[in-house]
């Protein structure tokens, strides 16, 4: 296959497992830093874990935060993993308020603390994930889950779209149901992580590949 | 609704799984590539690898090994045994392990989890806890695979531990490993009962009744075992398939 995949890299979290991915789906993925790599890319994976704050200060560092704005714009498949949802939203509550990537208009907020230590934070668990409304994940890369199907999910943060619109898949922790992966046009991002959540997970990305097609 | 894990364990030493009783006589159960593959198309939620020999021969980390596991598995999986700096963990999370677990050098050094947290996130730091419960009656925390007995108890490390930022326990009863008698029920409700932050209940699963045992008695997150799964006593879909039916939410 000849299609270029850049796994954007801001020297934060576990990029290995998503190229892992890549690679068992016949796509030789790149990690990259840089603007000019990213531009010329057909797909684009924005992974990570880890801080907020830090994951913009190093995508800001590294002239990404421009790159990533121009690539959408252009149309091209881009998808976010985790933190990548998150950044993709205006801003966060971590550390104060954290300007995010402002793609998705809405918050990212952390989990209330649980006092009866039922629903722990951060949520490590391989979770549900339930689609907002019939028929939403058609023609998307959920399309080959069933309402319900855990995921794998490692987190402290959740992101809250303004928009229902942008909401593609709900997961409830706790007393809080929040939004599991988005969808705006050529934008694609889950909060669980679709190469650790076994053979279901792969077949998200193939059909994210596929359904991109050129 | 949440699942509750089940998590084969694979205990390594030079390169081999090997599964011992009470923490000693070690019997080879095979390759741990080929075992980590086949518990991931098996239904597993999990994996934790264990250098159990790593601290005591001051090994170092077992990247190598971790490379070749994450190659193979499509599941999340921890790495222990010997950890004891942010430039271990750093490789081996770099290496494609999604956690690390840390024992013996985090109770010698506590500040090291507050370290590890801060640098790469509490989710990715598990804290191991070997313990066994004395004539006393208390639990007491052993160090060195178990070699080396502490003064300090159980639940109060445990509480600590996560005050500085570890994001899971991966508690092992002493008592109970090997024993195929069931898992510690009493500890492992008082930590997960007691503390923000998932644990993982280890040593003693015989039967299927023990899984669910420490799911609903003991409110374990998950639960650990290695030799019934390595030498095929249980069979992983079985086993869920057991837990669905006692109406314990498991990932099938």
């Amino acid at each position: 296959m000849n299609s270029k995949v850049v796994i954007i890299d801001y020297q934060l979290g576990n990029l290995f497992s998503v190229k892992q991915a890549c690679e068992y789906l016949g796509y030789d993925a790149i990690i990259s830093s840089n603007p000019e790599e990213l531009l010329a890319a057909d797909y684009a994976i924005l992974p990570g874990v880890g801080a907020f704050n830090d994951s913009m200060k190093n995508l800001e560092s590294f002239g990404l935060v421009k790159a990533i704005h121009q690539y959408i714009n252009s149309g091209k498949p881009f998808m976010g993993v985790c933190l990548g949802l998150q950044l993709l939203l205006t801003e966060s509550e971590e550390f104060g308020s954290t300007k995010g990537l402002n793609i998705i208009p809405g918050i990212v907020k952390k989990f209330p603390p649980d006092i009866n230590h039922e629903f722990k934070v951060p949520q490590i668990q391989w979770n549900q994930i339930f689609e907002p409304s019939d028929g939403k994940w058609q023609n998307t890369a959920l399309c080959v889950c069933k309402p319900g199907d855990y995921m794998y999910f490692v987190h402290s943060f959740y992101a809250q779209p303004d928009s229902e619109d942008y909401v593609l898949a709900k997961t409830t922790y706790g007393g809080t149901s929040y939004c599991s992966s988005v969808q705006r046009a050529n934008v694609f991002a889950t909060q669980f992580h679709p190469e650790k959540s076994g053979l279901h997970g792969v077949e998200i990305y193939k059909q994210w590949f596929d359904q991109n097609k050129k | 609704m949440l699942a509750k894990r089940i998590i084969p364990c694979l205990d390594i030493k030079n390169g081999r799984t090997v599964k011992g009783t009470n923490f000693i006589n070690l019997r080879d159960a095979g390759d741990p590539v080929e075992l980590g593959a086949y518990y991931a198309a098996q239904g597993a939620d999990e994996l934790v690898f264990l250098d159990i020999t790593a601290t005591i021969e001051k090994r170092k980390t077992i990247t190598a090994l971790a490379n070749a596991i994450a190659h193979h598995v499509n599941i999340p999986f921890t790495v222990g045994g010997g950890i004891g700096t942010v430039e271990d963990v750093n490789i081996l999370l770099q290496s494609g392990a999604d956690k690390i677990s840390v024992n013996s050098a985090a109770l010698k050094n506590p500040i090291l989890i507050s370290e590890l947290a801060k640098e790469f996130g509490s989710q990715c730091i598990v804290l191991a806890i070997d313990t066994k419960k004395e004539e006393d009656g208390k639990w007491y925390v052993y160090l060195d695979g178990g070699r080396t007995k502490t003064k300090m108890q159980c639940f109060d490390w445990a509480k600590q531990a996560v005050d500085l930022g570890a994001g899971e326990i991966l508690l092992t009863s002493m008592n109970h490993d090997g024993t195929k008698n069931g898992f510690a029920i009493e500890i492992t409700k008082l930590l997960a009962e007691n503390l923000p932050v998932p644990v993982i209940a280890s040593g003693g699963a015989g039967i299927m009744d023990h899984f669910s045992e420490v799911f609903k008695k003991a409110s374990a997150d998950a639960a650990l075992a290695a030799g019934i799964f390595h030498f095929k006593e249980i069979a992983i879909p079985d086993l869920k398939k057991y837990l669905f039916q006692q109406n314990i939410p498991v990932r099938i």
